[in-house]
């Protein structure tokens, strides 16, 4: 198959093309998304974790005060 | 003396049938929906004889449908509120066995008025008398399947804040074979065609809710009531 | 009926996450090698048919995506009652991680479908049995996914979605056998597990392989959504407290 006959498709280029875009991108953001959530997750963990030890530290600082 | 638990079903029944007749009123918005939505189809679209019969069976089908479903909220919502739920949960009985129970009274103020209603809108659609036997075949087979279904879904929507439109999302979707069938049934009885087999189908689901509805209810109502 | 304790032992949330860390990697990859594999045979191999010219193609992202739609659902439905019935957290987690990508594959299934319709068939949609019952699977996923949204609790709302699941098994059958049961539109089954195929040997080839390249896509997918989940409802525990240390570390770029 030569060049722009695969991009043509015998005529039927939107059809063939439209359902692998459609697929392609749903299946693209499917995947990514929590590859990124995963990474927001673990970031605002270690947030949460550095203030909980703050939160500790003051508590056993004002009861040793 | 402990009741037993055929007793407790039957109080049950008895105990909602009262309750709903004293809250008659409430009993006939749903039934006043499904001859609304009936009546509006030949208004919104057009007079004409031939058309109206084309359309009967499933016009029909959807506005009991929709009805049903507007009826859910009453099963098990006031129940859920005062704690009497809680109550009937908590008590020695078989939940799907109370549960059972309150779907059949359920279904004897809602379902019924609804096959009752139907030749009447039947008429007003110009469906011939042997669509309308047809028509009221299907809702007898239909609308208990309704009732059945719509209180799993009923059951998993009942503590959240908006659960009525989840609650038609959820149902819709396993209403719509029993809209297929029913309607199909009655479109091919005035054709002249055999409908046993739609018949048996509707017969086999409502079989299959009767036994696993109330199990599925029960199970998603300990999940809303805690 | 009491699993051997073993089962709970392994299915634990910080095993779960061990194992399938080493797990993903391999799927990503044999996701990968698959697809160019069936892409390359399904554009340039497969011959052009001699009815449908080349918009047959489509059937290579159709129909695995199909088949995909049935057999996640099922994955979501089966891993919701073991769940519920012996209370296993991964259980859960697996459900819930399938209906995303369960519904984006009855989404395509769908859509391609249609735009395989109109060349071929003269339109984009049709009332049958088998594009209705895969349009009805659509609104399962969908109502499952906003149900278990709108549940606060994590363990109610995965034994709310485990019924729901449950109940909707019985739309499988039915999209299943619906080509059989009814004469529909839609193409009879060429493919079956006891019959040879009616299809054209260099068409099957690329059409198996890219249903087993969705099913790693899915493995992968699934297995990158459930850890995620994992060490947010986990997070109270010292093991995740250590993973978040290191692989932070790492995101971060050095000491903080």
């Amino acid at each position: 198959m030569s060049a722009s006959e695969f991009f043509n498709m015998g005529g039927y280029a939107f059809y063939v093309w439209s359902s692998y875009g459609i697929a392609t991108v749903l299946l693209a953001w499917v995947f990514i998304s929590p590859i990124f959530s995963k990474k927001n997750i673990i970031k605002e963990l270690r947030i949460k974790y550095r203030q909980q030890e703050r939160q500790q530290q003051d508590r056993a600082d004002s009861e040793q005060a | 003396m402990i009741p037993s638990t055929s007793s407790a079903f039957i109080a049950l029944i008895k105990r909602d049938l009262m309750l709903s007749y004293r809250h008659r009123n409430e009993l006939l918005n749903p039934l006043l929906f499904f001859v609304i939505v009936v009546t509006l189809f030949p208004l919104g679209t057009s007079p004409e004889k031939q058309l109206l019969q084309t359309m009967a069976p499933g016009v029909i089908w959807v506005a009991a449908l929709l009805a049903a479903m507007l009826s859910l909220d009453s099963l098990f919502k006031s129940d859920y509120e005062d704690g009497t739920l809680e109550q009937m949960m908590l008590s020695h009985h078989s939940n799907a066995v109370l549960v059972l129970a309150k779907i059949i009274s359920h279904w004897l103020v809602t379902g019924v008025p609804i096959i009752l209603m139907a030749p009447l809108l039947g008429l007003f659609m110009f469906m011939p008398i042997e669509g309308i036997k047809t028509l009221m075949l299907t809702l007898l087979l239909g609308t208990p399947i309704l009732s059945l279904v719509g209180a799993i879904g009923m059951g998993l929507t009942l503590g959240l804040n908006r659960g009525g439109m989840l609650l038609s999302l959820l149902v819709l979707p396993l209403y719509i074979p029993v809209l297929i069938f029913s309607a199909n049934a009655v479109d091919a009885s005035l054709a002249g065609m055999d409908i046993k087999g739609q018949l048996y189908f509707l017969g086999a689901l409502l079989v299959l809710s009767i036994t696993l509805a109330p199990i599925a209810t029960a199970t998603a109502l300990k999940i809303s009531v805690e | 009926m009491k699993l051997p304790a073993i089962v709970h032992k392994y299915s634990s949330p910080k095993n779960f996450y061990t194992m399938s860390g080493k797990m993903v990697p391999w799927f990503a990859w044999g996701f990968g090698l698959t697809l160019v594999f069936g892409l390359y045979y399904g554009f340039f191999i497969a011959p052009t048919d001699y009815q449908q010219g080349e918009s047959y193609r489509i059937m290579f992202v159709h129909v695995p995506a199909a088949w995909m739609s049935m057999f996640i659902y099922m994955v979501m439905a089966v891993s919701g009652a073991v769940g519920l019935i012996w209370r296993i957290k991964t259980a859960d987690l697996m459900a819930s991680a399938s209906a995303p990508i369960g519904a984006a594959f009855t989404f395509i299934a769908l859509v391609t479908g249609s735009l395989w319709g109109k060349p071929m068939w003269g339109t984009y949609w049709v009332w049958d049995a088998r594009l209705t019952s895969e349009l009805i699977l659509l609104f399962l996923y969908l109502g499952f996914i906003a149900l278990q949204a709108s549940i606060e609790d994590p363990r109610n709302a995965a034994r709310a979605g485990a019924i729901l699941a449950i109940v909707g098994v019985v739309n499988i059958p039915i999209i299943h056998y619906s080509v059989e049961w009814w004469s529909t539109l839609h193409q009879g089954a060429t493919v079956s597990k006891m019959d040879k195929p009616s299809i054209h040997i260099d068409m099957l080839i690329p059409l198996l392989v890219m249903a087993v390249s969705f099913k790693l896509y899915y493995a992968t997918s699934v297995l990158m959504r459930a850890r995620g989940e994992i060490l947010l409802r986990e997070q109270n525990s010292r093991w995740v407290k250590e993973i978040v240390e290191n692989e932070g570390k790492a995101l971060v770029g050095g000491a903080k």
